[in-house]
């Protein structure tokens, strides 16, 4: 029997053929982004926070951006930050780079147990953050310390919970990177991927009960849009037009895949949207001034009861996925080179100098402030115990919040453990 | 005999099978080009092409569901899911579908899926990466379930998976991948060449599903375990001076219920152990069935030594892994019972 393949793209026989997808650079080739589809500085449309998603539809398959190859901001999504804000933007951006690269050689040495940076993706958290209130609950992945460090938490915190020590908000339970702000609002981060995209709709959907106009923004990757959640999470913030946002990160890669494996090869990620019935806007991830503009136009979409807003970030995932992971393995060493929308902090800088706010001295004044208070952070934090000198957590904390109230067979088992390690 | 470890034993088994049969298919995350994140899958993409040796999209319920598909369609599919910690997000697809699916069909469709994925502790992974969920899965009608404790063993068990016509459940203990880790986290690493489950033939040979090992002999107790509590079990067992009936599960279901009855009634005294939490745990199925079959025989109570029933801690990753210690006071005091 001959089954006919005609709606299939590039489908040369009248057979259908398994389709694998092909980055389009492997280690050793030159690197090739012409597969990333982009539109020109300023060029895309600005529409009311109340426009229907049929009539914007299209702009889910735009790149909204501001920054210009020049460092001028251009278009109508230019947000008209004020000197103070980009300063800050810049400062939290250079921190989490910062930040990130010192715990990568802590891991390196043996300090911590894992680690994984966010470099290149740092105008992301730093931006979106910025754009929204600090009562908007944030949902994060393990790629958004810039959320973290742009909603003021000290950095000994995040070291702690890295180093598993007895000042650890996981009291020690959690792998480094999983975070929690409850104070802050920013929700746990898991191992598990996407879980929480349907979470923070149901947060959403709970502010909307209450009669409250905070909103819920959460985090996935690319390559996360795969599993069911994503799914969940649209279907139910269409149906309630529940007020969230929600972020892809789309760095290129998951692991070793890239993004053509989660679906990226024929359409954006953010063309998603519309087939929900969510509004969806495309956004270069690594221009500030574009992200933290969409955010606020999102958050205000959604704080207006006027629904969800899908958010689609382009960005370049320029580190390895993890300590683990070695990606001159599967993509070309040299990649980020060739990255066309550049790297978030050089551009940023190169705007804010020339509108006159910033200049190379202070910009070097910084990064040895940061770098020194980085520092000073870890010694601090090392003052709490390492995962090999003490302070040491209780060992019974093993046993606390498994429950509210600990049932009487992990009492026992509680008891067991210290007969056993001659504390009782 | 060729030396290998668990992961080159794993690819060994899954070479030969791609190799013999052009219906086997490997799909799972980033399993293709890269090799997988622990390198079982390392090469068999270049010499199986990229049909056969298939990456996915992160989608768990999507690879069992879609080797569901293939299986009806007559692939005999292996997938792998990244972490058994991960396996949840398919487990609707495995409990309702590929374990029902032969049953409420009258035998009319099947699935002969083979699902692979690293288990347990002690690479400091925390609550994500160390889960062992085996009992989630001998409690599923339907399923078979496996638990290797050596590369000669993984191998043989890999390759009756993949030919067996029902589902496999195949649990890679992966603190066994690169040698047999017996508990003892301060001592230097052992490499498998140091042991003889090391020792892998190149060729294709299967181990059945069903059998357990009796991994070393004595009157003393008999203890019951697989996967890394093998190791952990032995060495314990070797420190006390203990003549020990050592039992490797192996495949937890379908069970060798002889196997065990034989040497608890020898023995008079059973221990079981394993990394999973305790309560509704594997272990139970055990001491329910030793209760069952040798009660009279019994001199003492069956005792377990499992997980704690806390989820699996990053930092207290040892004090959770039942090792040697915790096993060595349960044999003592279980010898003493009367
Ligand atoms: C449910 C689940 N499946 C698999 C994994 C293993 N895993 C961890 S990160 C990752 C890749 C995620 O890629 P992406 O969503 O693009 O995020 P990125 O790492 O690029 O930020 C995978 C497969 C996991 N953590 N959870
Ligand atoms: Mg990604």
């Amino acid at each position: 029997m001959q089954v006919s393949c005609t709606t299939c793209e590039g489908a040369m026989s009248n057979k259908p053929t398994l389709h694998i997808p092909h980055p389009p650079a492997r280690p050793g080739d030159k690197p090739d982004f012409s597969y990333v589809a982009l539109s020109d500085p300023g060029a895309v449309d600005r529409p009311e926070v109340n426009t229907s998603v049929r009539a914007m539809a299209y702009l889910s398959e735009e790149l909204i951006r501001v920054m210009d190859d020049d460092g001028n901001a251009v278009g109508p999504w230019h947000p008209h930050l004020d000197e103070r804000d980009l300063q800050i933007g810049l400062r939290h951006m250079l921190l989490t780079r910062l930040f990130d690269a010192y715990m990568v050689r802590m891991q390196r040495q043996g300090k911590i147990s894992f680690y994984m940076q966010s470099l290149g993706e740092e105008a992301i958290s730093v931006a979106q953050s910025m754009a929204l209130r600090p009562t908007d609950m944030l949902f994060p992945s393990y790629r958004c310390q810039g959320l973290q460090v742009a909603r003021g938490r000290s950095l000994v915190d995040l070291m702690c919970q890295c180093l598993s020590n007895t000042n650890d908000m996981c009291k020690g339970r959690q792998m480094p990177v999983m975070y929690h702000w409850a104070r802050g609002k920013i929700f746990s981060v898991t191992g598990n991927l996407t879980v929480q995209f349907p979470q923070a709709v149901g947060w959403a959907m709970a502010a909307a009960i209450k009669g409250e106009d905070n909103i819920a923004v959460a985090w996935i990757g690319d390559g996360s849009t795969a599993e069911a959640d994503f799914h969940h999470a649209l279907t139910f913030a269409a149906v309630y037009q529940a007020p969230v946002m929600l972020n892809v990160v789309n760095n290129q890669w998951a692991i070793s895949t890239f993004q053509g494996f989660a679906g990226g090869e024929r359409r954006s990620f953010a063309s998603r949207g519309p087939g929900y019935g969510i509004a969806s806007l495309r956004v270069d991830g690594n221009d500030f001034l574009a992200v933290h503009a969409v955010t606020e136009w999102a958050a205000e979409r959604a704080r207006r009861g006027h629904g969800p807003c899908l958010i689609e970030h382009v960005t370049y995932r320029a580190g390895a996925h993890s300590t683990s992971d070695d990606p001159s393995r599967y993509r070309p060493r040299d990649e980020y080179a060739s990255w066309p929308l550049g790297d978030p902090i050089t551009r940023m800088k190169q705007f804010m100098q020339k509108s006159g706010c910033w200049s190379d001295d202070q910009h070097e004044k910084l990064t040895a402030e940061l770098t020194q208070h980085i520092s000073e952070s870890w010694q601090d934090a090392e003052s709490y115990g390492t995962m090999t000198t003490g302070p040491f957590l209780d060992r019974s904390e093993l046993f606390e919040d498994v429950y509210r109230d600990m049932p009487a067979h992990l009492i026992e088992q509680r008891d067991e453990l210290r007969r056993l390690i001659g504390e009782d | 005999m060729p030396q290998m470890n668990m992961i080159q034993a794993l690819n060994s088994a899954m070479d030969i099978m791609l190799t013999r049969d052009p219906s086997v298919v490997v799909i799972g995350e980033d399993v293709g080009y890269f090799g997988g994140v622990f390198r079982t899958t390392d090469g068999l993409q270049r010499k199986h092409g990229e049909h056969r040796v298939i990456d996915a999209p992160i989608a768990e319920g999507g690879i069992i569901g879609a080797a569901i598909g293939m299986g009806v369609n007559g692939l005999r599919p292996i997938a792998e899911i990244q972490f058994a910690d991960y396996i949840y997000p398919g487990f609707d697809q495995i409990a309702s579908q590929l374990a029902k699916l032969r049953y409420r069909t009258g035998g009319d469709f099947f699935a002969p899926v083979t699902v692979r994925t690293p288990c347990g502790g002690g690479i400091r992974g925390g609550q994500t990466h160390s889960q062992s969920p085996e009992g989630l899965f001998t409690h599923v009608a339907g399923l078979k379930v496996v638990m290797p404790s050596t590369p000669y063993d993984a191998k043989g068990l890999l390759i009756s998976a993949v030919e067996d016509d029902d589902p496999v459940i195949f649990f890679e203990p992966k603190r066994l991948y690169n040698g047999p880790f017996d508990g003892d986290h301060d001592k230097p690493a052992v490499p498998w060449s140091t042991h003889p489950g090391g020792e892998v033939p190149e060729d294709y040979y299967s181990l059945p599903i069903g059998r357990a090992e009796v991994v070393s002999a004595g009157d003393d107790l008999t203890i019951l375990c697989y996967g890394t509590m093998v190791h952990v079990a032995q060495a314990s067992a070797a420190r006390l001076g203990v003549a020990a009936d050592i039992i490797d599960i192996r495949t937890l279901l379908p069970l060798d219920v002889a196997t065990l009855k034989q040497s608890v009634e020898k023995t008079g005294r059973c221990l079981v152990l394993h990394e999973a939490t305790r309560f509704s745990g594997y272990g139970a199925e055990l001491v329910a069935t030793i209760v069952e079959e040798c009660f009279y025989a019994l001199e003492a109570p069956v005792r377990r030594v499992c997980g704690w029933d806390t989820p699996y801690p990053h930092a207290f990753e040892w004090e959770y892994f039942p090792g040697q210690k915790r096993v060595m006071v349960a044999i003592e005091n279980l010898l003493e019972e009367e």
